[in-house]
């Protein structure tokens, strides 16, 4: 094995992951990288690499900064004095998402703001985390009933770790985050699940009532957002 | 001290409003006169809406368009204009506007009042009221695509919808481009950390001036209207307005508590009323930090020293809070007719702890000032920038301390009097040059009168006798207002009046329920501030504006 050209590695890593997913166990294919498919011919550095890198992932993470709602305040606290979120390696937080890996949804989301949030979730660098804050990003909390409010943050994107509370303390936020650390350091990572609100293009909407109405409106290769408040949770 | 509340003589002393004269100037556009709770109301065609408004602005003096209610009935649509003063915040006039169920047309009040505007836009949107003349009639608060309007009768929740995100235009690329000028489109938001929020600015640029701007709300659109319509006026609205400005909560429940028992006549023990005032100025402090930090994030981009000195401070206040209420921010402290409980035992401690904080106050603000108003490149960025002046001021509607750094003097707390402000002693604070200094200005001296008061309500708590400390009225278990009851109140949140209408249909749960948020007026204004301005600037303005976008956005 260790002795295949690298070039062949690039182009079928098969037998390498083969051996990486037996020797890591049941890991999360965001872990993947270039990096370790190279690394992957030898076997020794291999395993060391990956705990390495999850280690490094884990103590250092580059955060969002990105304000929803109320729960937003609190995690300003958490970041601030007296909580001081940097202490844990967790970072000073990043405005834009290019350089971030780690999102805090802090607040209720609501239609005409869930696809920007996801555009916002797919610019950030991989392998990306998602940390749900408060109950208005775990389910619609008290606005659940809402006519426009997304019944939590999992409807758009993957979450990785929810931590309760209307508003959670600074210390909950701050425990959530240093679980997900714990987490990322051993390679675990939430599935990725599935998502009933994705993008996609308007022109390949099954046609309908409502698509009919809004032909006119929109373009067939804008990218929308179709809510189908009845099914949803 | 006086043991009744501070006596709301509209109708007997010489200022009162005359709404006998007001019929008369109105003359044959009246159609039929309302009483509501606490104003009395015309009816008027929905044809004649500027001509009514026109004549109520200028000969009658009333220049402040505090809310527009949009609702529709089982036969009809209605639009109530709450129109009063500046100068004498107690003189109130309502203009009812039904229109026809199959048609619901009515002329818009965008020329008398600015605000109306937004409004207007508001109406339309959740209601489906069409205002004729509007020189703007999009969607403001949900999405263009979206289908129906939620708070009409028949509006089925479950249909499905399309949300676009689609690239934005340019949307004056047409008459200003040529050779030599060259503009360019810019979005701010809706995630930029200089919005303070998910606020959307569609930004014009020519070279770094600002030639366009165009708030974008609605991102937080969180229903809070129809949840409280889901509520009982009981218990179940209460916790909601924690959420509407959750940057100094108190001061919105004081608006929910006045307006109901206001409506229900509850009259609220003397003991309750010192609670809540004190309360209501913890928040307001609270709310004041945060935009004095965050003003200077904006502007210094200083994430380390001035933007933690104040969540220093507002986390103290927080603390306070937390022992009196149990919670760190959605306090849920104010219960109808009286707060939850007592402050916390043992009691010396407590006040201890409270004159502790308002003994550093002094220090803490001193150090502010060091910081940041005496700071020349601070001056630089804000004299003169972003102004807005008082005329233009009250055509939007604008309140609260931005007004009042427009040299408005105008503050519901004296104004309008509730709670316990009549009997303590304290001053309105304002600024004449209406600039982002200003604004700054008055908001750091308002924080140092907020500890005045909050002195005062703990040396009248500690010395209040102990078997007369009763925090709650004699409130019945179930509230049923009589059937078309109507209401509007306002109280004086942190950032301005914040106001609720609501109206009963003799159930326990309001037929209809608005609110008025003051930030929502004060964000109408921004273009005013910032065309013509660098876009720096303009970033400074929205920060000098202290906007908490779940009220903006409700
Ligand atoms: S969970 Fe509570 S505090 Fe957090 S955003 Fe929702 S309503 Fe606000």
């Amino acid at each position: 094995m260790s002795d295949t050209p690298k070039r062949t590695i690039h182009e079928s890593s098969d037998p390498m992951t083969k051996t990486r997913e037996a020797r890591m166990g049941d890991v999360d294919s965001r872990f993947n990288s270039r990096l370790r498919e190279a690394f992957g011919s030898s076997p020794f550095i291999l395993t060391k690499f990956d705990q390495f890198m999850n280690w490094a992932r884990g103590s250092s993470m580059f955060m969002l900064q990105f304000g929803i709602a109320c729960c937003s305040l609190e995690m300003m606290h958490t970041y601030a004095v007296k909580h001081d979120l940097d202490r844990f390696g967790s970072g000073v937080p990043r405005a834009s998402p290019r350089q971030a890996d780690t999102i805090i949804i802090p607040g209720t989301i609501v239609s005409k703001f869930a696809p920007r949030m996801k555009r916002v979730y797919d610019q950030m660098a991989e392998p990306k985390f998602v940390v749900n804050m408060g109950s208005c990003a775990i389910s619609g909390g008290p606005f659940q009933e809402g006519y426009n409010v997304v019944k939590g943050a999992e409807e758009v994107i993957p979450v990785d770790i929810n931590v309760p509370g209307c508003p959670p303390r600074p210390e909950a936020l701050l425990y959530g985050v240093v679980k997900l650390q714990e987490r990322i350091s051993q390679g675990e990572s939430a599935p990725v699940t599935v998502k009933p609100y994705e993008l996609e293009q308007f022109g390949d909407l099954e046609q309908d009532e409502l698509t009919e109405k809004l032909a006119d409106q929109i373009d067939t290769d804008d990218l929308i957002m179709r809510y189908n408040w009845a099914d949803s949770p | 001290m006086s043991l009744e509340k501070p006596p709301r003589q509209r109708y007997a002393t010489d200022e009162s409003v005359d709404y006998d004269a007001i019929e008369e100037l109105l003359g044959e556009h009246v159609l039929g006169r309302e009483t509501h709770t606490d104003t009395e109301a015309f009816v008027i065609r929905p044809d004649e809406v500027q001509d009514v408004l026109f004549a109520l602005r200028d000969e009658a003096g009333f220049d402040h368009l505090s809310l527009l209610v949009p609702q529709e009935y089982e036969d009809r649509y209605e639009s109530i204009y709450y129109l009063t003063k500046y100068d004498d915040r107690t003189q109130e006039v309502g203009i009812v506007v039904p229109t026809a169920k199959d048609d619901p047309v009515s002329q818009t009040a965008e020329p008398v009042y600015r605000t109306a505007d937004w409004h207007e836009r508001e109406a339309f949107d959740l209601v489906g009221i069409e205002y004729e003349g509007h020189p703007d009639p999009r969607r403001i608060l949900l999405p263009e695509t979206w289908q129906g309007h939620p708070l009409a009768l028949d509006y089925d929740q479950d249909r499905p919808q399309i949300v676009t995100l689609a690239e934005h235009e340019n949307p004056i690329a047409d008459d200003h481009y040529d050779e030599d000028t060259d503009t360019m489109f810019l979005n701010i938001g809706p995630h930029h950390p200089a919005t303070h929020g998910v606020l959307h600015l569609k930004t014009v640029l020519d070279g770094e001036q600002v030639v366009d701007v165009d708030p974008d709300v609605g991102y937080l659109h969180r229903c809070e209207e129809q949840m409280a319509q889901n509520g009982t006026y009981r218990h179940q609205i209460m916790p909601y307005p924690d959420r509407w400005d959750y940057s100094s909560q108190p001061t919105n429940e004081y608006a929910y508590a006045r307006t109901i028992e206001d409506m229900a006549d509850i009259e609220v023990p003397e003991y309750a009323q010192i609670l809540r005032t004190m309360s209501a100025e913890f928040g307001r402090m609270m709310g004041h930090f945060l935009a004095l930090g965050t003003f200077c994030l904006d502007i210094y981009g200083d994430f380390t020293a001035i933007f933690m000195y104040a969540i220093r401070d507002r986390e103290k206040v927080q603390d306070i809070l937390e022992d009196l209420t149990g919670q760190r921010m959605m306090l849920n402290y104010f219960r109808v007719g009286g707060v939850v409980w007592d402050v916390p035992e043992p009691r010396e401690e407590f006040f201890e702890k409270i004159r502790d904080f308002l003994d550093e106050l002094p220090v803490a603000t001193q150090e502010y000032h060091d910081l940041i108003t005496s700071n020349e490149i601070f001056q630089k960025r804000t004299v003169d920038t972003g102004v807005l002046d008082r005329e233009t001021a009250k055509q939007y509607g604008v309140t609260g301390p931005v007004a009042r750094g427009s040299g408005i003097d105008y503050d519901l707390r004296r104004d309008d009097p509730y709670g316990y402000y009549p009997e303590l002693d304290w001053n309105v604070v304002t600024e004449e040059a209406g600039d982002n200094y200003s604004r700054l200005l008055v908001r750091m001296r308002e924080v140092e009168e907020s500890a005045r008061i909050i002195e005062q309500c703990v040396d009248l708590l500690e010395s209040w006798p102990e078997d007369d400390r009763q925090v709650q009225a004699n409130v019945p278990r179930t509230l049923r207002p009589d059937p078309d009851a109507e209401i509007y109140r306002a109280v004086e949140g942190a950032k301005g009046e914040v106001g609720i209408y609501m109206r009963s249909d003799g159930t326990d749960k309001p037929a209809r329920f608005k609110i008025r948020s003051p930030c929502f007026h004060n964000l109408h204004a921004l273009p005013e501030m910032a065309e013509g301005e660098y876009v720096a600037d303009l970033v400074a303005s929205l920060g000098s504006l202290d906007i908490i976008l779940g009220e903006v956005d409700r």
